[in-house]
């Protein structure tokens, strides 16, 4: 099976800031991969990447190529990535209280998608939208249509910016860290409904998150980036069982339970580098309980390591009985 | 590079160390003007009247035959340190009520403000007529209206400025360890909103120019025979037919030079990296 | 919405007081007597003694202030020292003509500034936008008179296509709202501009782009409408400043108005005069912070909401 979504050895700058090196990723029909990572390890940047939208933020692919469906993104005429924008890839952002136009209605802001990238008449899109906004169990959809974006909670919100990008009847869905603006309670109504569109849909979805329990609860395969770099990539059961990585370790270790902070490695001080002082060799190395003489010179490559693959000098060796 | 100050390392901007040259030029103009003119800028020579430019008058003459070169360098004199003068008292009073408003808040903060924006919604030049007409016209007349013109947007700026820099640690820090007030206020505080002030009065500078000419041209300003680049142009429309060049170049002076003051204190705002503390209270 | 309105403009009456006040006691402060310009020389100390009585000149400060009030809230603005008429007759024939040219300048202007000022967003950066930005500068630093001088120049006596001065026809009004006009465009391009590049940066723009728009279609449709409140309101308090460029352009130009009025009855100390010109344009300040808020209420959904 081709994959639907492929990042290969790709790299980013802004300006002439090198921010990503050589991410190489690859995502099916009906699976759900989870990218995460600390802030500024280049998840948004990489969820850019995909979307095409990196001249927004100034940034820039320098090395590799993003796929969509086989088709290389950097090679098509802005008409050609605009409706692969909304159409067959759809968005879902970090924060739904910035996320939508304050003086536009809700309705119109959802119907656009349908009616520019599905051809649907001002009618039919609102059909299709009040169809979405009640499937999603948003209640009085009428109502909800007409409102303002001041007058939702976030949660709801965020299930307008959901419908927004299921509009367009998309076969991708990049949801770039979907709950962190949101309340416990709804964080989980939202992973919920994410879920359920892939496996009731058939659609791809890429999850990017700090949180890895919600890798654990719901993605197939998880991907860990470190500063820019593909620290550990695999599925989810044997990487939770037996992370080889000692940042994924580390990720794993810090699953917020009760009275921890957020955000917080376990064993491990210190923060991500900044993009203009990444460290020599491998980039975690000043932060790693592992680090030795090796680590401060060469970078690791990724290697295959049981059903995925791993950047690491000293990655853990794969359990008993497997190769 | 980061030994300069910031006012020298703006001048390595292109429009910068333009736009310096240029004031540069033009201070040194009306400090040496008796050593650069065989002309006097008082003495009238009515056969020579309305002559266009030549040789002997570089920019021509006015309508009583004298130099206008000559009278354009004597009126920089008037017209910059009028207006210079007027900012600096400006500055020193807005800074003083401002940081007294931000530092006591309550009572005198809400009185300051009230009467700030008050004065904010009139146009300068109405408040400068208003005031000029009341002290009467001439140089202190026209140096007293520009500053009180400007003084709401200097308390503005400085109560700003003082209210975001009173919550920051230093501050607290300082309190902390039995500073007092004035100790805070004019070792800590001040120093902090000063550079964004001095620009900001830098700017305003530039505005103070205009409107020290628009009240010149009302026959307002330096009373003749001094010059000044808004006197020069008070004849107005008559002398648009006749000799249209009395106009023009003491105008250009005047654009000339505020298009300097803006260009070079972009330059120094880039240097001191400064612009989000100036758009916040814009 | 309704009690919004009501609530707004009884803000005003104090804000008016005070302005009164200030008008009234500011002109008091002014040297020099009407008296004198009325009285020939050689007149009796009895004949001034009862010129002073006849214009209330003798009675306490306060008191004429009181009386000039409540004259004035019934539309009695006094009668013009020097010109001996109605000075609410002053004001009639002079308003309209100034209300016509800040009217044409405040349209000019918007027109003007927001289509430079999203041509320079929309090319931030490129040569267009410097283009525009320069320019703007330029029109920002020349003193409006001058500028009203070198328009006159330029179309009135080297090209001969526009009347020099004066009232007659509509031609005479374009060089005039020209002048106010250009400096009102600098400052919209100015607001325009930066407001449509700090509303591109907003999170709801990336999504709008993650939606398939088309970069235009995002500009004018979405940044476009966001960067317009500030501009609205800021144009709204600036009125005022419009009807003082008026001031000085109607000097220049020789047309008759409110500034062209106020800069003669200065000279003449012709209090009522002065006072009436004052307190007409401080009501057009007023009105303009009025009709700032009421338009950003109509304009953005979040502050009707705060109102309601």
């Amino acid at each position: 099976m081709t994959a639907l979504l492929q990042l290969e050895a790709v790299s980013v700058a802004i300006g002439t800031v090198p921010l990503l090196d050589g991410i190489g990723l690859s995502l099916e029909r009906g699976r759900i991969l989870g990218l995460v990572g600390e802030s500024g390890s280049g998840k948004s940047l990489t969820a850019m990447a995909a979307m095409g939208l990196l001249p927004l933020i100034g940034g820039r692919v320098t090395g590799g190529a993003v796929r969509f469906d086989g088709q290389d993104i950097g090679a098509m005429t802005d008409a050609q990535r605009r409706a692969l924008r909304g159409g067959r890839i759809g968005f879902v952002t970090q924060n739904p209280m910035t996320a939508l136009d304050p003086v536009q209605r809700i309705g119109e802001q959802v119907d656009v998608v349908s009616r520019l990238h599905l051809g649907l008449s001002h009618r039919a899109a609102r059909a299709r939208t009040l169809e979405l906004l009640t499937r999603l169990r948003i209640p009085e959809a009428e109502a909800v249509a007409e409102a303002w974006p001041h007058q939702l909670s976030g949660g709801m919100k965020q299930r307008i910016v959901i419908a927004m990008a299921l509009a367009g009847e998309p076969e991708l869905i990049i949801a770039d860290e979907p709950t962190t603006a949101l309340d416990v309670t709804v964080q989980a109504q939202i992973i919920q409904i994410l879920g359920a569109l892939v496996r009731d849909r058939g659609l791809a979805l890429l999850l990017i998150t700090h949180d890895m329990g919600v890798v654990a609860q719901v993605c197939d395969r998880v991907a860990v980036l470190y500063a820019g770099r593909l620290a550990e990539e695999g599925p989810v059961g044997p990487i939770f069982a037996a992370p080889a990585h000692p940042y994924t370790a580390a990720l794993i270790g810090c699953i917020p339970q009760d009275g921890m902070a957020k955000g917080a490695l376990r064993g491990i001080p210190g923060a991500v580098p900044s993009a203009l002082a990444f460290p020599p060799g491998c980039r975690f190395h000043p932060r790693c309980p592992r680090a030795s003489d090796l680590c401060h010179r060469i970078a690791p490559l990724p290697t295959p390591r049981a059903e995925g693959r791993v950047a690491c000098h000293h990655a853990s060796p794969p359990p008993e009985g497997q190769p | 590079m980061m030994a300069w100050p910031a006012p020298l390392r703006a001048l390595g901007h292109p429009m910068g160390g333009l736009a310096g040259g240029w004031l540069l030029l033009v201070a040194a103009a009306a400090v040496l003007a008796p050593f650069l003119t065989p002309y006097a800028y008082d003495v009238q020579d009515l056969p020579q009247a309305y002559q266009p430019a030549s040789a002997a008058h570089w920019l021509g003459t006015d309508e009583f035959g004298r130099d206008l070169l000559t009278r354009l360098i004597y009126g920089a004199r008037t017209s910059l340190s009028v207006s210079a003068a007027a900012i600096a008292v400006s500055v020193l009073c807005g800074m003083v009520l401002g940081a007294a408003a931000a530092w006591f808040g309550g009572w005198p903060d809400r009185a300051v403000t009230v009467a700030v924006d008050l004065t904010w919604s009139f146009p300068e030049i109405l408040i400068a007529l208003i005031l000029v007409a009341i002290i009467g016209p001439g140089t202190t007349g026209v140096m007293v209206a520009i500053a009180v013109a400007y003084l709401a947007q200097f308390t503005r700026l400085t109560r700003a400025q003082i209210m975001t820099l009173k919550g920051e640690t230093f501050v607290e820090a300082a309190r902390c360890l039995g500073a007092g007030t004035g100790h805070i206020l004019f070792r800590h505080l001040l120093p902090n909103a000063l550079a964004p002030v001095l620009v900001s009065a830098m700017l305003a500078t530039g505005d103070a120019i205009i409107l020290e000419a628009t009240l010149g041209f009302f026959g307002l300003g330096a009373q003749p025979p001094v010059p000044s680049w808004g006197g020069m142009m008070s004849a107005g429309s008559a002398l648009v037919f006749k000799a249209p060049w009395v106009i023009i170049f003491p105008g250009l002076a005047v654009a000339i030079t505020v298009v300097a003051i803006n260009l070079y204190g972009d330059a120094l705002i880039a240097e001191l990296d400064i612009r989000q503390k100036l758009r916040r209270t814009a | 919405m309704i009690a919004y309105l009501v609530r707004r403009i009884l803000m005003l009456v104090p804000v008016f007081l005070a302005v009164s006040v200030v008008i009234f006691s500011i002109l008091h402060f002014i040297p020099g007597d009407p008296i004198d310009n009325l009285l020939k020389i050689g007149s009796s100390p009895e004949a001034r003694a009862e010129m002073e009585v006849r214009y209330g000149l003798d009675r306490p400060l306060p008191v004429q202030y009181g009386i000039w009030l409540s004259n004035v809230l019934r539309g009695d603005l006094g009668t013009a020292i020097v010109a001996r008429r109605p000075v609410a007759d002053l004001i009639a024939q002079a308003l309209p003509h100034s209300l016509a040219l800040g009217g044409l300048a405040l349209l000019f202007s918007t027109v003007a500034g927001v289509g430079l000022g999203v041509i320079a967003a929309l090319n931030r950066d490129r040569w267009p936008d410097r283009a525009i930005m320069g320019g703007v500068l330029l029109g920002s630093t020349m003193p409006s008179f001058w500028l009203g001088l070198i328009l006159m120049l330029v179309f009135s006596v080297w090209l001969g296509w526009l009347p020099v001065s004066g009232a007659r026809s509509w031609t005479a009004l374009v060089l005039p709202v020209l002048t106010i006009g250009l400096g009102g465009t600098a400052l919209v391009a100015r607001i325009t501009r930066v407001s449509m590049i700090e509303a591109s940066g907003r999170d709801f723009v990336t999504l709008l782009h993650a939606k398939g728009l088309s970069p235009l279609r995002i500009q004018l449709g979405h940044v476009l409408r966001h960067a317009l409140i500030p501009v609205v309101t800021i144009l709204a308090l600036r009125i005022g400043w419009i009807l003082g460029g008026a001031v000085t352009v109607e000097v220049v130009f020789a047309r008759p108005g409110l500034g062209t009025l106020l800069i003669k009855s200065l000279s003449q100390h012709d209090y009522p005069v002065v006072q009436a010109c004052l307190l007409m344009l401080a009501m057009a300040v007023m009105l303009g912070t009025l009709l700032g808020d009421i338009l950003q209420a109509v304009m953005d959904p979040r502050v009707r909401a705060a109102l309601a």
